[in-house]
């Protein structure tokens, strides 16, 4: 969920997933303020650029029952003004030095950003430290903005019967956990969410010691510390932030099933999901197995699912696996799959099955195993072409979980997994009680 | 307050950028031993490469009958070539880590190309007999039919690939820019080999060709690359553009009902070419009135104090023989009609008066600022330096572009916005159960 949409938006194909980008032979500086706010600096001096990011422990996960979307709710109402830049002068001022911004929402975090001139920094790093802590709303501002998550929420879930399947498949998933809950919330309650409960939220967990700066691009640490030590540096903590305890999921127990017929739905769809581990609670390689398991059942068309359904038995046109382990509490190991020349869903699941038992039996090859590895570490090497790629890497991991040196070791963790890790993430994970299996049909219109 | 306010900011407002990024970017035009053509830019920071390259004709030279025989050229490059069959060429572009993909518009078939140093010279051996001596086997050919026909099936209730399919059809009626790109399930169910290898022909030769590339090459290197990977195509005449078209006026609204909870909303009219010498002050004009993000005219009345819709949008968008102006968002249904209304007083007020000095200000401070950020990666670099040589603006566009932009005026601003801007006379196309339009 982001602040606005981009003019040209790329709608999340469930099939076309990327390998999640971590890691590698990065020159990274960390330290903290005094507030204890923490800085990641991530040189890149290609370009006169930088991008500023500010991240905050706090996302959908974090809410309080009853107020789903808030926390994403909340992430629109921090543009909207301070008594030192009251409404709409964050943007100009954004703006007038030639930046772009924005803002996303996930369960576990917040972040906003700006990519600017390298030497528009310090005019950035002001902008942010003045919103998190001097943010005033009022009903004229907040009202209209209510409308518009709204009309977010309506634009990229409801128009959508793709995303109304996943918005069910995570409320399957998760029986007690909060991750069931949509980050842009349930209609029945984004509409009645209010300036008061934002301002009660913001004063939870808006303050330095709660909060990342990552900066990546053209600068060096010393640089920024100065600036960060200037503009961050005063502010003071109005909270000490405790753990975030979650409801934990209870041990599953029951496989479950959704079933979704919509008219809107031009092809019918297959999609299993299975409760993972989150890779930041990973001790061992288990979260890195199942990164080379995601390569080896749906990496691409070496993937065994695309040369299984696709190319031998002709029963899909496409077919993934994927595994997210960026999250505090729980990860998903995924599979999706688009029937073709009219093989139904039945025949889907049963294929489906015949390799994840395979999997889980036999394990991979030597040979499937170390082109796997190869080729998440090749793919991975591509994150150095971008500075916002390794801002967020950084941004991401460090608010679910993981430390700098987690991140920055990942390549070497995942030339490390064995044939036996895989067999084993693989038998530990994809059990039928962990397991959401959904369906979309297409349905005659009424 | 506000007058306060304006003296703290405008100090910021009048600093020049100083950091433009001419002072990043150093492009080389390289000439192979062939005579092929590319734009270089070198750096050896990381151990990268990335091309992009676009051969001269694009859909609009599908024949009759054939629609979506360029789009279906594209997925069938990496399936078998040379001396691989399809899961031998795939393995070793997956072994080599290279990254390789075709698209196609109207107007181009283009390449994207990227490989790790350490592999360069396999990987461009690969490029080479993707593009020289792709096979179009049966089997992937039937495997590569059954994705574009889900795809084409599901753009079939896509509200976004409706719509603009809707709109340039009432702006080009006729037009073979008005046809759909990716074809239908009759064109995609009846293509052959044989009508892929015409498309090949038709479409991959030397002349016109474009090529831009950036990181971990030198240009001896390169032209030798070059060559070896597309030496031996053929030097035949590409196909011709279509004809120069005018976009329609309307007013005039169609709708595909479909029953969703927002209207998608696309509104517009005639724009204008790239090559059009008022094209920098009316995209500083759109900048203003609908530029992407936050704080354009439209997104401040429509979204910020309304309410009404996530995002809303408008843009020049320059074929390469016709130009639309175009505009997007989507409204819940119930409001559809005064959504609508807010936009049409906009187009009006900027038409009527165009923007304020301190907007024109605005906007070109920022968009001049904003220029060096298209220039932060070898992958993007390498988009941009290929985009500005499809629009033929030169090779010191990137020093001259800044520049441009400052000298816009603004009587030329408000000449644009009255040439541009016709309320009364937008094309609609719309997809949703809109009340009131």
């Amino acid at each position: 969920m982001t602040r606005f949409r981009f003019l040209i938006s790329v709608a999340a194909a469930a099939l076309a997933l990327a390998t999640p980008v971590r890691a590698l032979n990065v020159e990274v500086s960390d330290f903290k303020l005094a507030n204890g706010m923490e800085v990641v600096v991530i040189p890149d001096h290609r370009a006169p650029v930088v991008t500023h990011m500010v991240w905050y422990r706090v996302g959908a996960a974090d809410e309080q029952s009853g107020k789903s979307g808030l926390a994403h709710f909340f992430e629109h109402l921090m543009f909207k003004g301070t008594p030192t830049h009251p409404e709409g002068e964050f943007n100009r001022i954004v703006q007038i030095n030639g930046g772009d911004d924005n803002a996303f929402t996930s369960t576990d975090y917040t972040a906003y950003y700006q990519r600017v001139a390298a030497n528009r920094l310090d005019t950035m790093m002001a902008l942010e430290a003045d919103r998190m802590q001097n943010l005033t709303l009022t009903d004229a501002v907040v009202k209209p903005e209510r409308d518009v998550v709204v009309e977010e929420r309506r634009q990229t879930t409801e128009n959508d019967p793709g995303r109304l399947l996943v918005e069910q498949v995570s409320a399957a998933m998760y029986t007690a956990h909060p991750y069931g809950r949509p980050i842009v919330g349930w209609m029945s309650e984004v509409t009645r969410l209010t300036g008061q409960d934002a301002l009660d939220f913001y004063r939870a967990h808006y303050t330095p010691a709660n909060a990342i700066l990552v900066v990546a691009g053209d600068v060096t640490a010393e640089e920024v510390k100065r600036l960060a030590e200037k503009n961050y540096g005063p502010l003071k903590n109005t909270f000490i932030p405790s753990e975030r305890l979650r409801t934990p999921e209870p041990d599953p127990i029951a496989a479950r099933r959704v079933i979704m017929t919509d008219s809107r739905a031009a092809t019918p769809s297959f999609q299993r999901s299975y409760l993972a581990v989150a890779a930041g609670r990973d001790p061992g390689l288990e979260s890195e197995a199942l990164d080379v398991l995601a390569e080896i059942l749906g990496g691409g068309s070496q993937g065994r699912l695309y040369k299984e359904l696709v190319v031998k038995q002709k029963i899909a046109s496409a077919a993934g696996a994927w595994y997210s382990g960026e999250a505090l509490d729980y990860g998903t190991f995924a599979l999706a799959v688009s029937p073709a020349n009219g093989a139904s869903l039945a025949t889907i699941e049963s294929a489906i099955d015949a390799e994840i038992a395979r999997i889980s039996r036999d394990g991979p090859t030597a040979d499937e195993l170390a082109k796997a590895r190869q080729r998440i570490l090749d793919a991975n090497v591509y994150a150095l072409d971008s500075q916002f790629a390794l801002a967020r890497m950084f941004g991401a991991g460090l608010t679910t979980g993981s430390s700098i040196s987690d991140i920055k070791g990942w390549d070497e963790r995942i030339a490390k997994v064995s044939s036996e890790d895989v067999k084993a993430a693989a038998a530990a994970t994809l059990k039928p009680e962990r397991s959401v299996t959904a369906t979309l049909s297409p349905k005659p219109a009424p | 307050m506000l007058k306060s306010l304006l003296r703290r900011v405008l100090p910021v407002l009048l600093l020049p950028l100083f950091i433009l990024p001419a002072a990043a970017v150093t492009i080389q035009a390289v000439t192979t031993k062939s005579g092929l053509t590319a734009w270089l830019v070198e750096d050896h920071t990381i151990p990268l490469i990335a091309m992009n390259f676009a051969f001269a004709g694009g859909s609009a030279s599908d024949p009759a009958g054939k629609e979506g025989a360029a789009h279906y050229l594209t997925g069938m490059l990496d399936e078998g070539a040379a001396d691989m069959d399809s899961p031998t060429f795939q393995a070793r572009r997956d072994e080599l880590g290279m990254k390789l993909s075709f698209d196609d518009d109207q107007d181009r078939f283009t390449g994207s190309f990227q490989t790790l140093s350490r592999n360069r010279d396999a990987a461009f051996a690969l490029l080479k007999a993707a593009v020289t001596a792709p096979h179009f086997a049966e089997e992937p050919m039937e495997r590569v039919r059954q994705q574009f026909l889900t795809s084409v099936r599901d753009e079939g209730k896509d509200p976004g690939r409706l719509a603009s399919l809707q709109f340039t059809a009432m702006a080009l009626p006729g037009h073979p820019y008005a046809r759909n790109d990716h074809g239908t399930e009759a064109t995609i169910q009846a293509m052959t080999t044989a009508d892929l290898r015409a498309a090949h022909q038709r479409l991959f030769t030397r002349r016109g060709m474009l090529i831009s590339v950036v990181g971990d090459i030198d240009a001896a290197t390169l032209g030798q690359k070059l060559d070896e990977a597309f030496g031996s195509l053929p030097d035949t005449e590409p196909p011709a553009p279509p004809p120069e078209a005018t976009v329609a006026s309307g007013p005039a609204l169609k709708l595909i009902g479909m029953d969703m909870p927002q209207s998608l909303i696309l509104f517009g009219g005639p724009g204008l070419l790239r090559k059009d010498q008022d094209f920098i002050p009316a995209y500083v004009m759109n900048q203003i009135l609908g530029g992407s993000g936050l704080g354009s005219r439209l997104s401040t009345v429509v979204r910020e104090k309304n309410g009404l819709t996530y995002g809303i949008d408008t843009g020049l968008l320059p074929l390469r023989r016709a130009g639309y102006f175009i505009g997007s968002f989507s409204t819940r249904n119930e409001k559809a009609g005064e959504a609508m209304a807010l936009v049409r007083q906009e187009l009006a007020r900027m038409a009527q008066d165009g923007p304020t000095q301190q907007e024109l200000d605005q906007a070109k401070t920022y968009l001049t600022g904003s220029y060096a950020l298209r220039f932060d990666s070898n992958a993007k670099i390498a988009a941009q330096l290929l985009a500005i040589q499809q629009d033929n603006l030169g090779i010191d566009y990137i020093n001259r572009r800044n520049s441009l932009v400052e000298a816009v005026t603004m009587d030329q601003v408000k000449e644009q916005a009255k040439r541009l801007l016709h309320p009364d006379q937008l094309l609609l196309s719309v997809v949703g159960r809109p009340k009131g339009l």
